[in-house]
Parts: C-alpha cells; structure tokens; sequence
C-alpha cells in the first residue's frame, strides 16, 4: 500500500503533539476511539476570550493514518471559530492525505475528537457561568 | 553508536525464505538438460530425472528418520495439510468419525477440518494454555472412541512455540489415532523423528526451509500403515496418493534443503539464538512493557513476536519500514481484525494490536539485527511520546478502567 506524501510527512514530522492541562477554562478536551480497536486520540484546542482557537495539541495511539488525521486536524483548526472548527468533514482529511478506503474511519475518528474537544470546553464554559 | 544506515532487511522467515544458492545450484540441471519426465520408464530421460527425485525423497525421509519409500511430493504445506486430513478422513470416515486439533492451527487446517465438519465429522478444537501449548490432558479428555486423527503443528509460524510432539505421539498411538503434525515451521528447526515421536503423518514444506515455493511433502506411515484417498485423479503418481508429473528441479531442491540441514541445524541454531538474545535483550533494556507471545522457552530461536504496549503495531510498522517484519495485528488486512492465534493465548486485543512478529534465518547478519534492535527501540519509543495511553499510564490512570466508546 502506498501512502501519499502528505500522509508520511505528517507520521514522520507529526505537528503539534503534546498536552494541555485538562483542567484549564480554556481548554477542550476530547478523547474518542479504544484501545481495543486499536485506535486512541486525544485531541485538545486552547479557547481564547473571543472564541477563536489559537492552540492545539494531539496525542494518537493508532495506525500511521490516524497519527497524520489527527496531526492535520489540529493545524487546520487553530486560527478558526468554534463553530467553523465544528464543521470540518472527515472527507476532507481523507481527501487531503489520500486515504485508502480501509483508513477512512481514521478520518472519522480526528472529526469525532475535534468535535468531542469542541463539546467539552462549551460544556466546561457553560457550567462557570 | 553511529551505524550505517541499512536499507530493506528481512525479518520475515516465518512468511518465506530465499533459496539458499547451493539449492538452487542443485537444481539448475533440472530447468535444463535433465528435462525427461520422472515417471517415463522406457529411457534414460526418464532415469536421469528420477534418480534426481528419489535422492531428494531420501534426504527428506533422512531428517525425519523415515523410510524414502513414505514420502510423497506435493505442491508445498498446504496441499499437503489437506491431504492428510481429507485423505484419512474418507478412508477411514465410515468407521471414525472424530478429529482433534486445536484452535492456533494453520487455516488450511482449521479449513480443512471445517470442510469435513460439513460432511458430517466430528471436530474438536483444543484450546491453548497463555504459552500456546496444548494441554495433554486436555487432548486425552476429549479422545472418544470415534476419535480418528489428532492433528497438532509441531512450530507455530506466527509464535514460534514448538508442541510436545512426542507426549502427543504416544498418547495418540496407545489409543490406536493416527497423529499429523504440521512440520512446515519445524523442518530444520528442531529435531524430529517419526519413529521416537510416533507420527503417522507430516506435512512438510519447501519455501520455508530454504528451497523454492511450490513444493513441499507429506510423509504417511507404512509399519503400522496408514491409508489415505487421493484428492486428485489421474496417472497414478506418488503410489497412487499423488497424480500428477512431479517437477524434478523443485523435487531436488526440497531434497536439497532438507540435506543441508542435516548437516547445519545444530549450527545454525546456535547463531539464531545469539541474535534472538541480542534483539530481545537490547529492546528490553531500552523499553519496559514489551512481551514475548508464547512460551519462552518452548520456542524457536528464530521467531520473535513482541507485543509494544501502548504502541499500535501498524504505525510501528510502518516507523520502521526499512526492516520487512509482520504485524501481529493484521491490521494490514481488510479485516482490522488482532490475531486469531494471539487471541487464543489470551493476550488481550489492546496488546494484539501492538504486536509485531520478527523473524531470523539463515542469511541474517548480526549487524542486521544491531541495527534493527536500535532502530525498533527508536521508534516505540517516539510513538509512546505520541501515545495518549502511554501518557495516561506514566499519570498511573489504568486504562482497562476507562469506559472506551468501541466503534
């Protein structure tokens, strides 16, 4: 199986790996996918005041293609509203790196963990009002 | 440490192994001027290529201690496991009626004892212990009367263990069943003899030990003799088991192998645990949680199959794509499926998935497995920087706790 070059710089050179602390205002958490299907992400986005994510961090226990969905998503997200972070599709990470077929639900599994993050800090946020 | 950067090795001797060049040097006259057809009676064509078969089927009989006049040529393991079975089973079908083998068998096995279940048999399949043995008594616990053949592989190929060939033997002649023993990974491997370990039937193949694909063996007992029906119809070939004109050149090159490991066995073993030591050593200093699938010490020097907690197999796979190992995962596949085999021995389907099996032979280097060793250690090491579980296990959180959303 050949894998695009977008798809092997984004698993050799992942961007944005790392953690946030869970239990700042700012933070959205999401953390989708087992262990026992063999696939993990962790996905977190900084909030600032005016609802734009200006950081994001990824941790991914799976395949070379879940690494590089979850790697891509967090670039594509920062500098975007909540809202238009909500709205990116799991066909255009497939898309972008050339997915094949078999991989597609890794792409599925990066739009539930942004989505997930997206819910968490709404959820946290709405709480401390 | 620096070292030289090495491109494409082979970790994959339990898949296939090259043809080693004095095999194939063997068998060149055969793709040549030895052309005659084996089975031609009337010339010295005919001769020439025969002679060169039954030298081949005597130094196959010769590394399982049986008589040439046992051993049938096929087309490699596979036909040959079928054989076996089916074989047995329809001669001896309408008196016995039960099988026994066990759940980490090949599946050309495991397909052929489902065949026969949908032709009205009866088929245990044995469970494994977590080391990936058989228990003995097990297997005497569910020998009834009916019960016609035993069939239990002397070598996994995906886990390397070796079965107690011999307490099966025994067990399965004092109750008058026939023992098949798939031998493809055990040829050369580990020393087998027919008569001590009391096996009526074994299936042997040629591209694991060295000689081409497309050929392989099977050896059927004569004292006390045991009777197979023929699946393939046609001139009579292989004392009626086997129809079909025998490729000389693929004859001589199984013979070939199995000569060359009569000799070097012993040798080659002692290299192939040096290397297995070295690697295992060398990522178990390095990385904690790394486990060794099935039994540690039952098992061949030559398979290694690690499982890297918290590590997924196929992006490990993929982080060292200069060294051709096999995901223990088969993740690979369509199927997104762990292992059955490594299931059976209960590893849980977390740690299936970060399994990797790595395989050493004959044309291995030690400066091949140097360089695998730091570069495997290398890699499971960048991707648990990348791991969520790895992070959530240095915190102390334990994983099998969390309620995951299986998808």
């Amino acid at each position: 199986m050949a894998y695009s070059k977008e798809l092997l710089d984004h698993y050799e050179n992942p961007k944005n790996v790392g953690s946030m602390d869970k239990e700042s205002e700012q933070v959205g958490t999401g953390l989708v996918g087992a262990p026992a299907c063999g696939d993990v992400m962790k996905l977190q986005i900084k909030v600032n005041n005016k609802g734009v994510i200006e950081d994001a961090k990824f941790k991914t226990f799976g395949c070379g293609s879940a690494i590089a969905s979850s790697s891509l998503i967090t670039e594509w997200v920062k500098g975007k509203n909540l809202d238009e972070a909500h709205s990116i599709k799991n066909t255009e990470i497939a898309n972008h790196l050339a997915l094949p077929p078999v991989k597609i639900h890794c792409s599925i599994l990066a739009e539930d963990a942004i989505k997930a993050a997206i819910d968490d800090y709404k959820k946290k946020n709405r709480k401390n009002r | 440490m620096s070292m030289k950067k090495l491109k494409n090795i082979y970790f994959d001797y339990q898949a296939t192994t090259p043809v080693d060049p004095r095999v194939l040097k063997k068998m060149m006259p055969y793709f040549g001027e030895i052309y005659g057809n084996p089975h031609s009676r009337n010339h010295s064509f005919g001769w020439e290529a025969e002679e060169g078969v039954e030298v081949a089927r005597e130094h196959v009989a010769k590394i399982i201690n049986a008589n040439p006049k046992e051993i049938i040529f096929t087309s490699g393991a596979t036909e040959s496991n079928n054989l076996a079975l089916k074989g047995v089973a329809e001669f001896y079908g309408d008196k016995k009626n039960h099988i026994i083998t066990c759940v980490t068998e090949h599946k050309c096995v495991l397909e052929s004892c489902r065949h026969l279940a949908g032709k009205g048999f009866e088929v245990t399949y044995l469970p494994v212990q977590s080391n990936g043995l058989i228990n003995l008594d097990e297997l005497k616990k569910s020998i009834t009367d009916k019960t016609l053949i035993v069939s239990i592989m002397g070598v996994h190929n995906e886990i390397g263990v070796i079965q107690p060939l011999e307490e099966i033997g025994n067990i399965c002649r004092s109750k008058d069943i026939f023992f098949h023993t798939d031998c493809a990974q055990a040829i050369g491997k580990i020393p087998l003899d027919v008569d001590k370990m009391n096996i009526d039937l074994m299936s042997i193949s040629g591209h694991k030990i060295y000689a081409p694909k497309g050929v392989g063996a099977l050896y059927i007992r004569r004292k006390p003799r045991v009777r197979i029906s023929s699946m393939i119809s046609g001139g009579g070939q292989e004392r009626g088991m086997r129809s079909g004109t025998l490729s000389p050149a693929l004859c001589v090159g199984l013979g070939e192998a199995c000569n060359i490991y009569s000799n070097e066995m012993e040798k080659e073993n002692k290299t192939l645990t040096k290397y297995k030591e070295m690697m295992l050593e060398g990522i178990r200093k390095s990385c904690p949680d790394v486990y060794l699938n099935g039994s540690e010490e039952a098992r061949v020097p030559g398979n290694l199959n690690l499982s890297f907690a918290y590590v997924e197999g196929e992006s490990l796979m993929m982080g060292i794509k200069d060294l051709a190992v096999s995901s223990g995962s088969a993740c690979t596949s369509a199927s997104l499926e762990p292992s059955y085999v490594l299931k059976a021995l209960g590893v849980e389907e977390e740690l299936a998935h970060t399994s990797l099996r790595i395989g050493f032979g004959r044309f291995t280097t030690e400066n091949e497995v140097k360089y695998a060793t730091d570069i495997i250690v290398k890699e499971v090491k960048r991707l648990r920087e990348l791991s969520p579980l790895w992070e959530m296990a240095q915190e102390g959180v334990d994983i099998s706790k969390i309620k995951w959303a299986h998808h």
